[in-house]
């Protein structure tokens, strides 16, 4: 394993790797996602019409409602839910979300999480080529396929 | 986290499986959000729509909901946010069978936990306002912020998961908005130009969304001429913590903890401090109107109206006829009153649907615009435009006066004068 390690100020669930998927935006599963096709759906969101599905999303803050808290269970049942969330700031609805739906989730960093991993460049969003995510810090991985 | 000797019996299992994953839950939650103990709540607050709980949360939900009652029942009282149709106008709606099941099988388990089901995101209009300073567990970030900001009540954002665990223990993790030190300021907004119309205030409350930008940020407005009133508080919030995620705001001078700016800004803190004129909030309405000349529907929705609101509108229908579909949102609190004082049939002769105990938004709305060939959505709602389009919808904010010309010349738009 390679890359740079960024400890978070919290975090929960089990360890998991995949591709980041990263942006300088927010996250809502209501407002921001079609949750029976997996894909960023709100036009004004920069990775919309991009497949979060196994992704590690790396973005900036927890947006939106509270409908979050029960859509990350569903989206888990039915197997289209990213691998893991990395935010630069939570609010309780995503932890509540990931605790009832046992996710992966890590959040605060002492640098803006979203620019210190991106750096592929592919698509609207930024797609690092991969991530390591563990209970309390994130690894950005270079090699990682 | 600190647990009492009943918290921790709790999370031994002693009084059953469901009390035992609600303090789990809420240890894990307090814990990532720094808790140290729990504090009581009066009241819960649901959010659970099926859209929302899909089918692996009511059957999630039934599971408990199967437990021996002595089990399962919640402890304080607990209320529900909208529910997924209006089973009365599912039809109109095209809202499928399998939806309606869901809709049934998920009021049945709520109902046998003992929740009270009053689906309604304006309870603070309606059911019970909670008085300064009480605690409770509400779930619908526009019933947060009001109670938060203009009762001075103290929650946080409460998920239906932690709202519903909240309910069965009788308390939450004491982190955030429980907390004096949480409470104040972190910026300032000077607003030029008090608000008129709902959709101004909404839109003001878009702006100082986006300048806030997260859950743990309170912005202080200042320059508000005169005191709004709830249904305006009730726009400018629901928009607030919709844009921004934001829990908790204070207006100087009007709210009950900010009758002084320094109530909520020490002398001499540096805070970020902003100003917003006439003009911002004309081009955030503008934004989401100017690509729409026509609109298939218009909705009046999130939040549920008023039964002050029902009178608005009825008194703008009057005389006319909306020749495409027009919805007003309410709650099943205001519908009786609204049925008894005609306001109902005023909406309703003038081509209009009432419907009550759900919200657009919440009620399937991607499978409602494919069913119907719905597309391009008028409100004066900021906060429905702001989720709205993630369903696939092209949203226009128009006062509710321009919404109802809209829907009385076949959906043709005013152009909005560009700012």
């Amino acid at each position: 394993m390679s890359g740079k390690v960024y400890f978070a100020a919290a975090g929960m669930g089990p360890k998991v790797r995949g591709l980041a998927l990263v942006a300088k935006d927010g996250f809502s599963a209501r407002y921001d996602l079609d949750r029976m096709r997996g894909v960023f759906s709100r036009p004004q969101h920069k990775l919309a019409g991009e497949s979060y599905v196994g992704r590690v999303l790396v973005l900036d803050a927890a947006k939106g409602g509270v409908a979050t808290a029960w859509m990350l269970h569903d989206m888990k049942a039915r197997g289209l839910v990213p691998a893991a969330l990395v935010l630069n700031a939570v609010n309780p609805i995503m932890v509540q979300g990931a605790a009832l739906a046992d996710f992966t989730m890590i959040s605060g960093f002492d640098v803006d999480i979203t620019q210190a991993i991106a750096n592929g460049g592919r698509g609207r969003g930024r797609s690092d080529p991969g991530a390591a995510v563990h209970p309390d810090h994130l690894i950005g991985e270079k090699e990682l396929r | 986290m600190r647990l009492t000797d009943e918290e921790v019996s709790m999370r031994a299992g002693d009084r059953g499986p469901a009390l035992q994953w609600a303090i789990d839950h809420q240890i894990r939650v307090g814990r990532y959000l720094g808790a140290d103990d729990f504090v009581p709540v009066a009241q819960a607050h649901i959010m659970a729509d099926t859209e929302s709980l899909g089918v692996a949360g009511v059957e999630w939900l039934e599971r408990m909901a199967r437990l021996p009652i002595e089990q399962r029942r919640v402890c304080i009282p607990t209320i529900t946010d909208p529910r997924g149709t209006d089973f009365a106008a599912a039809h109109r709606l095209k809202h499928a069978p399998w939806m309606l099941d869901l809709e049934r099988r998920a009021i049945a388990a709520f109902e046998a936990l003992g929740i009270l089901m009053t689906d309604t995101c304006i309870n603070y209009q309606t059911i019970m306002a909670p008085v300064r300073g009480e605690h409770v567990a509400y779930g619908d970030t526009g019933v947060v912020i009001y109670a938060n900001s203009v009762c001075g009540a103290r929650s946080n954002f409460e998920g239906g998961p932690s709202a519903l665990s909240a309910g069965l223990t009788g308390r939450t993790p004491r982190y955030g908005y429980h907390l004096d030190a949480r409470r104040r300021a972190t910026l300032v907004v000077d607003v030029a130009w008090t608000p008129r119309a709902l959709d101004d205030w909404g839109a003001l409350g878009a702006i100082v969304g986006r300048l806030a930008g997260d859950y743990w940020q309170v912005p202080v407005l200042t320059g508000i001429d005169r005191v709004p009133g709830s249904d305006e508080m009730k726009h400018f919030g629901a928009a607030l913590a919709s844009y921004g995620s934001v829990a908790l705001f204070h207006m100087a001078g009007i709210t009950p903890e900010a009758q002084r700016l320094d109530d909520v800004v020490e002398a001499g803190q540096a805070v970020p401090s902003f100003e917003v004129g006439e003009a911002d909030i004309r081009a955030l309405q503008h934004s989401y109107a100017r690509a729409v000349d026509t609109v298939d529907l218009v909705v009046f929705s999130a939040p549920q109206l008023s039964l002050v609101e029902m009178r608005q509108l009825a008194d703008m229908l009057d005389g006319r006829r909306a020749t495409i579909p027009l919805f007003a949102v309410t709650s099943p609190q205001v519908k009786p009153d609204a049925d008894r004082m005609g306001l109902t049939a005023r909406i309703e002769a003038a081509g209009g649907t009432v419907l009550a105990g759900m919200c657009f938004y919440q009620s399937y709305a991607r499978e409602m615009a494919e069913a119907n060939g719905w597309k391009r959505l008028a409100t004066n709602s900021a906060k429905l435009v702001n989720i709205i389009g993630g369903y696939g919808y092209v949203p226009a904010l128009m006062s509710m006066e321009a919404c109802v010309a809209a829907a009385c010349a076949d959906g043709k738009v005013a152009p909005r004068m560009a700012p």
